[in-house]
């Protein structure tokens, strides 16, 4: 759904996350968000109603799509958090996790 | 860190860094609280570590932000990125949330420059992955160099929807289509506004080079379409729409999808700050004095958050703000004041003519204001549909707050944000009212959503 543009960075060190336990090399800077979708994640949460498959809309703060779970606390908003070395990400599966938190 | 400010500052673009940057000068002890990362806003996203490979596509006015943000870094003002603000009140308490841990500042003087958002685009199933606002494509360009991979349709209409296509196409990404909703009809009418904004021939040449560039890449361009529908079931697949009568459909993984900008309005909205009804846009604008003084005492506007001008209009008018606040704080007097305020002022006036041209070229697509069709969602988080929410309307509803009750419309994480204004159009319509003088959902704190832990562990200020 998304590519890099350059693989090549001169001076961008790279950092490890997990996603859905699949380890991920990536550019330090990026946001979660766009780790994720650039590794051909495809959707990011399912939606709380229908459990739909959802992907960010705007990148920014304000649609709440890209809703995640960042390093085990669920309804972080994926498109503004950078990826940090170390970081365990996974999808945000509907309503389920807001009712066990 | 200190709590108590001479002047709080919520969002790091270009009107909140200018207006930090004059208030340092002038000795204000500044506090900038922005959600992001990094300084810039959404106009100057990522400046700082832009790569070179990108700086030619990028262009002089991206980088015409390096130098604010070079003199923010280097001013003694305090910055704390990634943060939100939650709750504010009339005392000018400014409640904020930091890596899990909420702690109260108070601003002598308020400052809230936040800038605006898309407009969402309720058309059958934009909730589809792949479908994403336009600007989306340049976030995801300038913060982590990507581009959608796979065909891209771009969609709607804007200024904004030809600099994004230039981008990609600059990028090597030659979107499979542009499938406007302006047209010729339009243009006509805008006509009359051009004479005004000659004197900003830079932008409109800028708009001609644009056009110019997406023609010559041989990007299909489709001017004056309606029915825009995504295709797709798990995954956007294209785009439908009626071009010139007749049914037509592009193939595409990605859709961006563009309606113009509105200011963001949930810090003035929470303060209860009046606001007017700007007709040619259709949006909601706080009303200000020429410095950005809200009704509110204590809060000003800078940048688009006021109104939609642009970033150099917002630049200047964060510094004009800055100068109004050091005079109301008795740091400078009224003449200094506007003598400082010269060049800035004169700046301001001269960029807003190219507006009200902009305005009418690209006014929004009415079949976005209120879907047709009852099938689209126009509650993203409740996923609710235009039908229930007609039928909201129906049974009596005559205000958003109203449908919000009936539906849950409005009551997801996004807190009616991506709604809001959609069914207030929706009421106006169905009920023939004047939305100017209907009610906006009521923007209640917290702002963000926020855990019991975070609210109870709110670090108050010593006299709380």
């Amino acid at each position: 759904m998304l590519k890099r543009l350059h693989e090549n960075r001169p001076g961008v060190a790279r950092v490890t996350i997990t996603f859905e336990g699949e380890p991920l090399y990536v550019p330090a800077g990026e946001t979660v968000i766009a780790a994720v979708m650039a590794a051909g994640a495809g959707y990011n949460r399912t939606s709380s109603i229908s459990g739909a498959h959802r992907a960010p809309y705007c990148q920014m703060g304000v649609c709440f799509e890209c809703l995640m779970e960042i390093d085990g606390i669920p309804n972080q908003q994926a498109c503004m958090i950078q990826v940090r070395d170390g970081m365990v990400v996974n999808r945000q599966r509907g309503a389920k996790e807001l009712a066990d938190e | 860190m200190s709590k108590l400010y001479d002047m709080v500052v919520i969002g790091a673009g270009p009107g909140g860094l200018a207006a930090a940057v004059t208030a340092d000068k002038l000795g204000l002890s500044t506090l900038v609280v922005d959600e992001q990362p990094e300084p810039g806003g959404q106009i100057y996203r990522s400046i700082e570590r832009s790569l070179g490979q990108n700086s030619q596509v990028l262009g002089k006015d991206y980088f015409a932000g390096k130098s604010l943000v070079e003199s923010f870094r280097a001013s003694g003002v305090t910055y704390r990125p990634e943060t939100s603000v939650w709750n504010i009140n009339k005392s000018l308490n400014v409640d904020l949330l930091t890596a899990g841990a909420s702690q109260r500042v108070r601003g002598r003087q308020i400052l809230f420059s936040v800038g605006a958002m898309e407009r969402p685009v309720p058309i059958p199933n934009w909730t589809l992955p792949g479908v994403m606002g336009a600007a989306s494509a340049d976030i995801l360009f300038k913060s982590s160099d990507m581009v959608p991979e796979g065909p891209v349709v771009l969609a709607g209409s804007g200024p904004l929807l030809l600099l994004v296509a230039c981008h990609l196409v600059d990028n090597g990404v030659k979107p499979a289509a542009m499938v406007e909703t302006a047209g010729f009809r339009e243009y006509a009418k805008a006509l009359s506004y051009l004479p005004k904004a000659l004197p900003c021939s830079n932008y409109l040449l800028k708009g001609l080079q644009m056009r110019l560039k997406v023609r010559r890449a041989n990007v299909p361009l489709y001017l004056g379409c309606r029915d825009l529908a995504v295709i797709g079931k798990e995954q956007a697949e294209g785009l439908r729409f009626t071009y010139r009568g007749e049914q037509k459909e592009v193939a595409a993984a990605t859709v961006l999808l563009h309606e113009g900008v509105v200011p963001n309005l949930r810090l003035s909205q929470l303060l209860n700050c009046a606001h007017e009804w700007y007709e040619p846009q259709r949006y909601w604008r706080p009303v200000l004095d020429s410095w950005g003084q809200t009704s509110v005492p204590g809060i000003s506007i800078a940048g688009d958050a006021g109104g939609i001008w642009g970033a150099k209009v917002a630049e200047a008018s964060g510094h004009l703000a800055a100068l109004d606040i050091a005079c109301k704080l008795q740091v400078i007097n009224k003449e200094k004041r506007d003598r400082l305020a010269a060049s800035y002022q004169k700046t301001v006036d001269r960029e807003k003519l190219i507006r009200p041209f902009l305005d009418h070229v690209f006014p929004p697509n009415g079949q976005v204001l209120v879907p047709p069709d009852d099938a689209t969602i126009v509650c993203r988080c409740e996923e609710l549909t235009a039908g229930q929410i007609r039928e909201a309307i129906a049974q009596g509803a005559r205000d958003p707050a109203q449908v919000k009750g009936q539906t849950r419309s409005g009551m997801g994480p996004c807190q009616g944000r991506m709604c809001g204004a959609t069914i207030a159009e929706m009421i106006a319509e169905s009920c023939s009212l004047d939305i100017a003088q209907m009610g906006s959902l009521r923007v209640r704190p917290p702002l963000k959503p926020l855990t019991i832990e975070q609210l109870a562990n709110l670090e108050l200020l010593e006299e709380d």
